[in-house]
């Protein structure tokens, strides 16, 4: 799995919702079609869902429409994937966690502990130089976060892949529609 | 009956055991009926609930504890030679009956040795479940003796496989496997098996014996019924097309679809192409049959596929052997794509009208869908159509140059003096290579499930085993492997099988002393520098090797001694028969679109004149 430079959302950026078989192997079923074509996967988050017989993978792939559906119908023919969903990312309300050791020497920790303030972001653990600090948000929530504090010397970095559901609907209420 | 639809009516004269077959039938059938049994049994019970009749295997240490109840099972099981044998025989019996063939294998070195047949079957979509065994659970991952990551290595090559991690999960997983493998798409499914949760010596093989009715895959729907309204809109498309062509491919063959595709064809008066895997589908007698289309296709198939302006493709999948270089792949047809699997759709070119589905249910639509639009009469004229047809069948007929006396025997007409001269319900199994291509042009496949072949995987090897397994599924058939000389010294040993065994398949070597395919590419292409193809005419004696099988060999290098050599292989119905005919190996296969160029570029026979188009 390559990172790509580029870590916000491009134009050939889908969010895949993919439900799956909780059984063993699933996961590797499920990466194994993406690296046998030769497609890039550019985060993954699995997890059990509400029902403990499935589990859901957050996959973000930057490719082609064209390519995409025909992933998205190769996954559909494996045994275990249940249902995939492809949502937009406009249309997905979308989070991700980040963990990071930045460098916070008594001079500038001031200034660390501000932007993590700025940020909503906690402090983890606090070192003789270091900090450990964690965010939660939106992917490019947390790209910004990234870039900012990366001016103080990052010196550990995980984020978890991005996790993803679609927005619900708001219907408005017809005018027709009699009262309840 | 535990088979799909597409699968119970399989035209086989073998009455498919019913499951009240093992002594205690009835109380089986409810998961609460308990009896406690071990895992090797329960197994061996599982196959039999779902109608095997005949394993292919060999076993070994870890497979054992599955092995020892065969003996007390109604099952027959062939010991092969090969892992790959088993494999490639399971493929045979499955495309010469439609029903799932079966193979059994321990793990480790035999796992891997039946990848190739997993992968091929894989590729053509043939319906087989292979049981391979493995270490003990507990010993996984620990690079134990003969460990091997089965389930890993497989993934990609099968349709689905499973490790089973708990005796009580047999039963269900068997059942699984099979539902899997011959429903939808069919494809290949392993099964692999730990030796502990088999063996009674282990507590962990303990099981309450069940047989579940149902199957429960969530996320295992295969389509069959297409829809409606876009099954209209083909047939709106077939009564408005002036050139079109029926593109038929193996899933005709696999959703037992060859009548209703035969009456579609008569209805609406299109001309049928036949694909490698779909030869047989169609009738090649049939005035409306223009035989296989591709890479080696003939040059009416090919032509009237790239001049059409509407291509009826029927469970083919537009691979590369046939469309040759795709942007140039028939450039003025609409495209009509019937496909039970739902990717192939679109996967290499985007149709007017996709229907996901299976063939024979959409094809029976179809016609209805074209009567209630009113019907062939309201149909362009399309005499022109068929007249230009003609001229292209009259003007590039399959040909070759009989061979001057003295010279080496012309494969082609073996092939013709074998097809003129056998059943016409013969079952023909090929290897790979120009002898694959020659069968494929020459014989006249008049009969659905004649013809068992590698398509997609171009498997050398494949031939024997699976000719063999051909035979032990269709009995009454007279079933003949054609066989090029490099592919043989890949199986060949399954003679042996197939002597003790008592299955009387005939197997004609077409020897040319090269890797033919290679050599002609070799000379076409690169300047006719033979880089390692040539394989001597006498080494091994093929004659000599026959008979140390237990086969009947003979030799035949004149053209006077064809056909006394086949009427005496076809008398001989108690062993295998080996024919090897001695041909000339500067014969190339014709007409030819080299690899990556346009269906256009097809290159005819030198005996045409200059060029085909
Ligand atoms: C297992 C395998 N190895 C290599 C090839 C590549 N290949 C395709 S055809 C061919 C030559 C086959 O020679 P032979 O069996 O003598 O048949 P012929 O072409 O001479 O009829 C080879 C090597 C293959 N298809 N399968």
């Amino acid at each position: 799995m390559n990172v790509a430079p580029d870590r916000g959302a491009s134009a050939k950026h889908h969010i895949l919702t993919v439900l799956v078989e909780n059984k063993p192997g699933v996961l590797t079923r499920v990466a194994g079609l993406f690296a046998r074509r030769g497609f890039n996967i550019y985060s993954l988050a699995v997890a059990p869902t509400e029902d403990d017989r499935f589990s859901r993978i957050t996959i973000v792939v930057d490719v082609e429409s064209a390519p995409l559906e025909q992933i998205i119908k190769q996954l559909d023919k494996l045994i275990n994937v249940v249902k995939i969903d492809e949502l937009a990312p406009g249309e997905a309300v979308e989070r991700e966690l980040l963990l990071a050791t930045v460098a916070a020497p008594p001079e500038v920790r001031g200034q660390v502990i501000e932007l993590v303030g700025v940020f909503e972001g906690r402090i983890l653990s606090v070192g003789w130089r270091e900090l450990t600090v964690s965010l939660e948000g939106s992917p490019s929530k947390l790209d910004d976060f990234e870039e900012l504090i990366g001016n103080y010397g990052i010196v550990a970095l995980q984020r978890t892949g991005r996790v993803a559901l679609p927005k619900l609907e708001r219907r408005t209420p017809d005018i027709e529609d009699p009262p309840a | 009956m535990q088979f799909s639809d597409r699968y119970g009516s399989a035209p086989s004269a073998i009455a498919r055991p019913t499951t009240d077959r093992s002594s205690e039938g009835t109380e089986m059938t409810t998961p609460s009926s308990g009896r406690r049994m071990d895992g090797g049994r329960a197994l061996i019970k599982a196959l039999e609930m779902e109608g095997v009749e005949t394993i292919f295997g060999l076993p070994g240490g870890a497979i054992l504890p599955v092995y020892d109840p065969i003996i007390d099972s109604p099952i027959r099981h062939i010991l092969v030679r090969h892992e790959q044998g088993a494999g490639h025989m399971a493929e045979g019996f499955a495309h010469a009956t439609g029903r799932p063939g079966v193979a059994m294998v321990t793990s480790g070195p035999a796992a891997t040795n039946i990848v190739t047949p997993l992968c091929d079957a894989y590729m053509d979509s043939v319906p087989i479940v292979v049981i391979t065994g493995q270490v003990p659970y507990a010993a996984i991952g620990t690079d134990a003796f003969q460990e091997c990551d089965t389930t890993g290595i497989t993934m990609p090559v099968t349709k689905h496989n499973f490790l089973i991690s708990d005796a009580q999960d047999i039963p269900r997983i068997i059942r699984e496997a099979f539902h899997i493998a011959t429903t939808g798409r069919p494809g290949p499914v392993l099964v692999d098996v730990p030796k502990d949760i088999v063996d009674p010596k282990n507590p962990r093989s303990a099981m309450d014996w069940y047989w579940p009715e149902e199957v429960d895959l969530p996320g295992y729907r295969p389509v069959t019924a297409g829809d409606p309204e876009a099954i209209r809109r083909a047939a709106e498309l077939i009564l408005a097309a002036e050139r079109p062509v029926i593109y038929a491919g193996g899933g005709i063959l696999k959703a037992r679809a060859a009548e209703v595709l035969r009456e579609l064809a008569e209805l609406t008066g299109i001309h049928v192409v036949t694909t490698l895997m779909a030869r047989g589908a169609f009738p090649d007698d049939h005035p409306l049959a223009l035989g296989m289309p591709g890479m080696h296709g003939n040059y009416t198939a090919v032509t009237s596929m790239q001049r059409s302006d509407l291509l009826i493709a029927l469970g083919s999948r537009f691979d590369d052997r046939v469309t040759g270089k795709v942007p140039a792949f028939a450039p003025e047809a609409k495209i009509i794509h019937v496909d039970i699997d739902p990717a192939e759709l679109g996967k290499v070119r985007r149709p007017d009208v996709g229907i996901a589905g299976d063939a024979r249910l959409v094809i029976e639509a179809l016609i209805e869908a074209i009567g209630e639009l009113g019907g062939p009469s309201r149909q362009p004229d399309r005499r022109a159509w068929g007249e230009q047809i003609r001229e292209w069948q009259q003007r590039y007929p399959l040909t070759y140059q009989p061979s001057e006396p003295g010279e080496a025997l012309k494969p082609q007409f073996v092939l013709e003096t074998l097809r003129d001269n056998t059943p016409d319900d013969c079952i023909v199994a090929s290897g790979v290579g120009q002898h694959q291509m020659w069968t494929s042009q020459y014989w006249k496949f008049n009969h659905p499930y004649t013809w068992v072949n590698s398509g997609g995987l171009g498997t050398m090897g494949f031939a024997v085993p699976a000719a063999i397994g051909a035979k032990v599924g269709r009995p009454d058939r007279m079933v003949w492997a054609v066989d090029g000389d490099g592919c043989f010294q890949m199986t060949a040993q399954e003679l042996v099988t197939a002597a003790s065994e008592r299955i009387p398949v005939k197997v004609a070597i077409l020897n040319n002393a090269y890797l033919g395919m290679v050599r002609q590419w070799q000379e076409m292409f690169y300047e006719e520098r033979y880089s390692e193809v040539y394989l001597s005419p006498d080494l091994p004696d093929y004659k000599m090797w026959a008979e140390a099988m237990g086969c009947i060999g003979m030799r035949v290098e004149s053209p006077e001694e064809v056909l006394p050599a086949i009427e005496k292989a076809n008398e001989i119905d108690d062993r295998p028969v080996v024919i090897e005919f001695r041909t000339d190996s500067r014969e190339k296969v014709y007409p030819m679109v080299p690899a990556g160029l346009s269906n256009d570029e097809i290159i005819v026979d030198p005996a045409h004149g200059e060029g085909g188009h």
